[in-house]
């Protein structure tokens, strides 16, 4: 048995099959080989897998890739516009906010729909915010400085 | 300094493809033809197999192949080995059983690995594996010391009498028991170090590849160590000889010590691989990383420390038993030992010492190396000790610690538990620790804290740490049964840019940008023209990789080395060219000057000269321009330093904030101070957690009860506060780069800084002790149990 689903990932239209069963996380990572979103866990904890769904950070490990059909998905390889790093991994890069990179694609993704939200948070809002993304190298405190540089980044930007 | 030599914190230039999506974690490599491996593993913490029958798995749909234990068996497939040789106080070997990939007769822990399926997707091979259904006996299990200790206990192994695989001592027994004897007082402490699960983020992983025409191996895996990998897997268990096994350790996200070890999972796809013909990948579930990947620290011990009338320490004496899991894992042996005992004298001019040790068996996940491995547990027991000794005594802990601090004259200084430590200042980072967290000025946020009802206290600790784990000799000497050394190639190319392949393997701790910063530095060259690659037995002569913070203190020195052979051999190239002699011959910012005249000759140019030799000095140089260098470090390296920990603790609820939080290390040189900060940074996190959220819980009978991020206490971003990190500098006396080493310094510091400051906090209602973690709950009972009576 399979599906058929129509969506649009990092603006680009995309059409596959995929087997009911199959979550987004997967599709993205072997069906489009975007494999910058990561699998960290198997229990919705940990954030690596963290992507825009129409717009909004979801946890693509919780959704099925049916569930995505006639969605909007950004991925982590969809922010760098013409070779330039978006402010937020500029900020990321700039304050060390990243160690063995394997939670960055979620930490980004989650930071900028925070962004979205607040576009000048300070260190408690970011550390609440960031309850659902793990990072076991950093000690979170250049991830905290990082979103917080990079939220003021986007706002001088207008981005 | 130059913008981008030793000294700078370079922006990292790994960075770019980790930001943007485009970095190469094993699970994101896949190979033509690639089919998935599913393992069945053991529900039962302990059972024998009385049948298993893999027939309708076999027949599932997809499913290319089931192998069992006695498959492998049956094809020669060795055990995998342990890597240190233990011995017991009277002399006799560690009991060392066999530890197949797949297990042939009998389960000894939940998540042991029974069998493997391979099939076209990962779902088919994992439907298929539930079609197995194993035939077990289930048998008696021991989970907790206490159990595997107790008389009469089921045994884990027929061979390990009272579940014992050692009984280790260390130090000068006579001599402490008459320091005790001679002591105006003895503090004693029970502590418990918790069982701990490293949790790196990227789940291990392995995707084997096996060429028929050229009988070729590729093994892409998730390894801190892929040369020690293709040693342990090659030469022990697959018979594989190194020229034919390759061994690519690609980006790996996060390792603490955890993918140190040759796991059966890189042996059984390696395997598979070969007996198929065909691409063969294994990745971990999280559940599986709870039941599979070693575990770390499970210490009981009970310390007692002699002290005089004046609170001189004179003997340590410290029993401890060390859980080793079902079976020993890579370095399970040497963890709770050497690594452990050797660093009992700590930061003081303990005279006499006495440690001993015993590696205990249980139906648990194997233990091994975890961020700090046996010295986070070593300076956890020590400075737990000293301040109760304090407490006993009526004295600010943080007097007790300077009247016993080895002083800052006294290097080399040889400790009575086998350790010669070459350099320090002790007095120097507690001093700059006191003062920048305001020591003094406590007692005012103490009484501020109160009127706003929290309980607020205020821990002190200072730590050692031996590490750079070499040298060889004595490595060897204590059981160690490989070398320790490492290795750095610096090719420079005709061009004059520069290629460095190392030994040492990043896993998120920044080599392509420090060890980028050495050539800088000794070559003058851009950072933008120089290439760091690590992780790929293809590429690499040898390496012993990373782990026991000694990528820069023995693969940074090993690094440059080979950059002082290039320039020597430049300096030659360049007189010839430049027709002067080679001591006349100065090299400064990337340019050979004759001395005294403005002749002179860029890098680059002398690079071109070595690979298009047409004006060379061919009689005494062979052409080209690359060095290799082997470097076996002389000793440990030792960085120090101390911790001060201010927590909030809320009566009500026994929630504990940590408030303020100071480090003053001393790593000895640093190349990039952004990134050292972020290494402690990361390691207070994982120390922190151990001190207040994590634990890792098995029930009586071995089942694990915390097999996920639901039920294992991770810490996020709102557990932590920030950190105020600095540095004090004495150089490491022998390595030409005066570096220490900074990875695992944070863990090692801060489980006893938190808890002495969360006793500190609740010590004016009568509290003297508390277990890590320090939870809510057990911090509201012992305020209910103090506040009872």
């Amino acid at each position: 048995m399979s599906v058929e689903i129509n969506l649009k990932v990092n603006g680009e239209a995309v059409s596959a099959t995929v087997e009911p069963r199959t979550l987004l996380v997967d599709f993205l990572r072997r069906h489009l080989q975007l494999t910058g979103t990561h699998v960290g866990c198997d229990t919705s904890q940990c954030g690596a897998c963290v992507i825009h769904f129409n717009g909004a950070s979801a946890k693509s490990c919780t959704l099925l890739a049916a569930q995505a059909d006639g969605a909007e998905i950004t991925t982590v390889e969809g922010l760098a516009a013409d070779g330039n790093l978006h402010p937020m991994q500029e900020a990321f890069r700039e304050h060390h906010g990243l160690q063995c990179g394997f939670c960055t694609p979620g930490m980004l993704m989650s930071a900028l729909d925070l962004v979205q939200r607040d576009a000048d948070p300070d260190e408690a809002t970011v550390r609440h915010w960031l309850e659902g993304n793990i990072c076991r190298c950093t000690g979170y405190q250049n991830i905290v400085t990082s979103i917080q540089a990079g939220a003021r980044a986007m706002a001088k930007e207008g981005s | 300094m130059s913008e981008q030599g030793i000294g700078a914190s370079v922006r990292r230039t790994e960075d770019q493809r980790f930001l943007t999506g485009r970095a190469t974690y094993t699970d994101d490599i896949n190979r033509p033809g690639q089919k998935y491996a599913y393992i069945l593993r053991s529900p039962l913490p302990h059972a024998r197999i009385k049948s298993l029958d893999v027939s309708a798995a076999q027949a599932a749909p997809g499913v290319v192949a089931v192998f069992t234990g006695a498959d492998m068996v049956a094809d020669g497939v060795g055990g995998l080995p342990c890597g240190w040789l233990v011995h017991s106080e009277d002399g006799s070997p560690m009991v060392e059983p066999p530890h197949m990939p797949l297990v042939t007769d009998r389960v000894r822990h939940v998540g042991d690995q029974v069998a493997v399926v391979i099939a076209d997707s990962y779902f088919a091979a994992r439907d298929a594996a539930e079609l197995i259904e194993p035939d077990y006996e289930e048998l008696d299990s021991v989970a907790s010391l206490g159990a595997a200790l107790a008389d009469g206990a089921p045994l884990v192994w027929d061979e390990a009498p009272g579940n014992r695989s050692f009984h280790w001592g260390l130090g000068d027994k006579a001599a402490t028991e008459a320091a005790f004897s001679s002591a105006h007082h003895v503090a004693r402490l029970e502590l418990v170090n918790q069982r701990l699960v490293a949790n790196a983020m990227e789940p291990r992983c392995y995707l084997a590849e096996y060429e028929p025409a050229s009988q070729q191996y590729t093994l892409y895996t998730t390894s801190q160590n892929p040369h020690v990998i293709r040693l342990l897997m090659g030469a022990y268990v697959l018979a594989i000889p190194e020229h034919k096994l390759r061994v690519v350790a690609p980006d790996v996200g996060g390792g603490f010590g955890s993918k140190i070890y040759h796991y059966a999972e890189e042996a059984i796809v390696t395997w598979a691989s070969r007996k198929l013909s065909l691409p063969v990948k294994w990745t971990a579930e999280r559940t599986e990383s709870f039941v599979s990947d070693a575990q770390g620290r499970d210490h009981v011990s009970h310390a007692e420390l002699a002290l005089d009338k004046d609170g001189q320490f004179l003997g340590l004496r410290v029993s401890t038993q060390a859980n080793l899991g079902a079976y020993l894992s890579t370095f399970g042996s040497c963890v709770p030992t050497y690594l452990y005992g050797t660093l009992m004298a700590g930061v003081y001019r303990t005279p006499a010492i006495y440690v001993d040790v015993q590696g205990v068996f249980s139906n648990t996940v194997p233990v091994d190396a975890y961020r700090g491995a046996g010295r986070p547990e070593a300076s956890y027991l020590l400075e737990r000790l000293v301040d109760h000794a304090a407490r006993d005594l009526g004295m600010d802990p943080v007097e007790l610690r300077q009247r016993n601090l080895i002083p800052a004259d006294a290097f080399p200084y040889q400790t009575p538990v086998a350790l010669e430590y070459d350099n320090g200042n002790y007095q120097a980072t507690l001093a700059a620790a006191l003062e920048q967290a305001d020591y003094a000025g406590f007692e005012a946020r103490r009484e501020a804290a109160k009127a706003r009802g929290m309980l607020r206290g205020i821990g002190v600790s200072c730590y050692i740490e031996g590490c750079g784990i070499a040298p060889s000799q004595v490595a060897g000497a204590l059981g160690a049964r490989a070398g320790l050394f490492e290795v750095g190639t610096v090719r420079v190319n005709p061009t004059g840019s520069v290629t460095v392949l190392t030994g040492s393997h990043s896993h998120g701790q920044g080599h392509e940008t420090t060890l980028a910063q050495l050539v800088v530095e000794a070559l003058g060259v851009p950072l933008e023209s120089v290439e760091v690659v690590h992780g790929d037995t293809a590429q690499i002569p040898f390496g012993m990789g990373t782990y026991g913070s000694r990528s820069l203190a023995v693969g940074g020195v090993a690094l440059q080395h080979a950059l002082n052979k290039v320039v020597d051999k430049s300096r030659k190239i360049a007189a010839h060219l430049l027709e002067a002699a080679a001591d006349d011959v100065e090299f400064k910012d990337g340019n050979f000057v004759v001395a005294g005249t403005d002749r002179s000759l860029g890098f680059g140019d002398v690079a071109l000269a070595a690979y298009v030799p047409h004006n060379y000095p061919h009689e005494e140089l062979e052409p080209g321009l690359e060095e290799t260098a082997f470097y076996d470090p002389k000793n440990f390296t030792f960085p120090a330093g101390c911790h001060i920990c201010e927590v909030e603790i809320d009566p009500e609820t026994g929630v504990t904030q940590v408030v303020d939080y100071t480090v003053v290390d001393d790593f000895g040189r640093v190349i990039n101070p952004m990134i050292v900060e972020g290494q402690v940074h990361g390691g207070l996190a994982q120390g922190i957690g151990q001190a207040l959220l994590e634990r890792c819980v098995y029930d009586e009978e071995g089942q694990l009860i915390t097999g996920s991020y639901v039920d294992y206490c991770m810490p996020r971003a709102d557990d932590l506060p920030s950190f105020n990190v600095s540095t004090e500098k004495t150089l490491c006396t022998h390595n030409i780069l005066g570096v220490k080493g900074c990875g695992e310094a944070g863990t090692i510091g801060s489980p006893p800084t938190v808890i002495n400051a969360v006793i500190n906090a609740l010590s004016p209602l009568g509290v003297t002790d508390m277990a890590m973690p320090a939870t809510p709950e057990r911090v509201w009972q012992a305020i209910r149990a103090a506040t009872r009576h």
